[in-house]
């Protein structure tokens, strides 16, 4: 109960932060240069179609109705976030609904590669500081941090699917939990190593602290130290930056859907953002910001578990 | 340099291998294009998506285009779009920042809200809706959209470290004699701020070119010239076919990323004496 009020107040400055950015976006949007009407139809499109598209629009009301409709459409769950100009028939909420699956499977999946690749390795370097294992984590997370997805998503598809077949070539037909494997991969690598990073620098100074030689000076094994005691209190920084990354990833992962051909919230806004889609590309941006705050909102929470030291206000 | 200073410095390990690539990509950027043996556009369509042969070193790519021709043109196009989304950023981004951080009070408040707005998104995200926008994105267009969301990361640091110098006994003495805040701030403060700026813009500068190439790869990039992701692209479409293309442009940026990650690595311990 005690949180329920922090909840309330940061549930209200997120609706009102997600606000703010539709509402700079809306008007980004309003204030391009040039006819919408030409960009969507091109420029021998007939009177009459202007005439329609522009009706669907809302071109022929003032800025001040169609800003109130647009509100309205992204509050009101029977509007379904207004209608996509390229798909008439539906609306851009369905639109999202039909990749939302794609993208959280990805990302979730991704953050999970990343961190069971990082604590360990983390563990591993923090606890033999200035050892040749050190240096060798410090190599791998090197260059886990700069071979870009770009290049280990087709080196994965490469090696797995060609060389040796073991996992389905990507495409529209790769479908299952196999599917998953190498774009997860792609995306959890380089996530990895910048937590590998951090959660040995972190930890390594959490090490340093009082609480870690008492609970030595208690007789607690030395795993015991490591993982119930210091990754706790390490585990601030990782989560702030892992919270970031997860984040992003939500946002669409446009390029490793690209590579692996996956449908996904980045490529829905980039087809959208090429068509001048505006009410996909609008709700697009909703849902992105919206879910940038949510994970934020969760990070914040999840400082408070792990670290009792921290208190939320 | 004493003994100890030139330790610091010295080309070893890491530095021994990023040191050496980023070099080699600045000079590949300014002379590259002049060795390359072909334009970065001529089609030979009889010799479409072949090996490496004595005509064509690496082979060539869609419509005959020679590989070799587009990756020493494509170091063109990443080294400009690099440092000169970089220059802006570091000038731009510092300058608001140490405004921000010296000045404090409304200034640093609004400051500080539009960083966090931009950070709010994904820059990748933020420079896609930027260039989706425009009919056909030219160099310009790249830079101005990169340093949009670049310039934040300047911000950040040069803020930090405003803050934690400008109350420090060297400050006061020169505000005791008297000197104007803008002369505190640029012959004072700014200086010895420099290093982690610059630190910032090395790791900028990778991130820079990968940005460049994820945007050529998602085919927002400059029409002209050559770029390594839109090499990358077709690479990914012929994957089966011609899988050197995906590995050629790919390691190009590959290697770019890593060479100025690692400098940046040995940068900011050999520029912050306490990590000895």
């Amino acid at each position: 109960m005690r949180y329920l009020g922090y909840l309330l107040r940061r549930t209200l400055g997120g609706a009102l932060t997600v606000l703010a950015v539709v509402s700079a976006c809306f008007l980004v949007l309003e204030a391009l240069p040039g006819d919408p009407t030409d960009t969507i139809l091109g420029e021998t499109a007939t009177a009459e179609d202007r005439a329609q598209l522009r009706r669907a629009l809302r071109l022929d009301q003032p800025f001040a109705t169609r800003f109130a409709q647009f509100i309205l459409d992204l509050i009101v769950p029977a509007r379904g976030m207004g209608h996509s100009l390229r798909q008439p028939a539906r609306s851009a909420a369905s639109m999202i609904a039909d990749v939302w699956p794609n993208t959280i499977t990805l990302a979730v999946s991704s953050a999970l590669v990343a961190w069971a690749i990082a604590i360990p390795l983390a563990l591993l370097a923090a606890s033999r500081p200035r050892t040749k294992t050190d240096a060798a984590v410090g190599v791998a997370s090197l260059v886990g941090v700069a071979i870009p997805s770009l290049w280990l998503g087709p080196l994965l598809i490469l090696a797995f699917c060609v060389a040796v077949p073991a996992l389905p070539f990507p495409g529209p037909d790769a479908k299952g939990p196999l599917s998953l494997v190498l774009p997860s991969l792609t995306l959890g690598v380089g996530m990895a190593g910048i937590l590998t990073r951090m959660g040995r620098a972190s930890l390594r100074e959490t090490l340093r602290e009082p609480f870690v030689t008492a609970a030595r000076a208690r007789g607690l094994s030395e795993p015991a130290v490591l993982v119930k005691h210091a990754l706790r209190a390490a585990m601030v920084p990782l989560l702030t930056t892992g919270g970031a990354q997860l984040a992003s990833l939500l946002g669409g992962a446009i390029i490793t859907e690209k590579i692996f051909d996956r449908p996904g919230l980045g490529t829905l806004l980039l087809q959208s953002l090429t068509a001048r889609d505006i009410p996909v590309v609008l709700a697009c941006v909703v849902v992105i910001a919206a879910t940038a705050v949510l994970v934020q909102l969760m990070v914040d929470v999840a400082y408070v578990l792990v670290d009792p030291r921290i208190r939320l206000s | 340099m004493s003994e100890r200073e030139r330790r610091r410095w010295r080309l070893q390990g890491r530095a021994a291998v990023g040191v050496p690539l980023v070099c080699l990509f600045l000079v590949l950027a300014l002379v590259g294009p002049w060795f390359a043996p072909y334009a970065p556009r001529a089609i030979d369509l009889a010799h479409e998506l072949e090996g490496p042969s004595r005509a064509h070193l690496l082979g060539t790519a869609d419509n005959g285009v020679d590989v070799l021709s587009v990756l020493l043109t494509g170091a063109r196009t990443a080294g400009l779009v690099a440092v000169s989304t970089v220059l802006i950023s570091f000038v731009v981004g510092s300058l608001l920042g140490a405004v921000s951080g010296y000045s404090g009070g409304k200034t640093d408040l609004v400051l500080s809200r539009i960083t966090d707005a931009v950070q709010a998104m994904p820059s990748l995200v933020i420079n896609v809706a930027l260039l989706a926008l425009i009919a056909r994105p030219g160099f310009g267009h790249m830079i101005a959209a990169l340093s949009a969301t670049g310039w934040v990361a300047y911000a950040r640091v040069s803020r930090a470290e405003v803050l934690r110098l400008r109350d420090r006994e060297f400050v006061t003495a020169a505000r005791a004699l008297g000197a104007s805040s803008s002369r505190i701030l640029f012959k004072h403060v700014l200086p010895n701020a420099v290093g982690p700026l610059i630190v910032q813009a090395t790791f900028g500068l990778g991130g820079a070119v990968l940005a460049e190439a994820s945007l050529s790869f998602l085919g927002l990039g400059p029409g002209a010239g050559a770029s390594w992701g839109a090499l990358l692209d077709q690479g990914t479409a012929y994957l089966l076919r011609a899988p050197r293309l995906a590995l050629v442009s790919g390691g190009a940026i590959a290697v770019t990323v890593l060479g100025f990650n690692l400098t940046g690595d040995w940068l900011r311990d050999a520029l912050d004496p306490k990590e000895q």
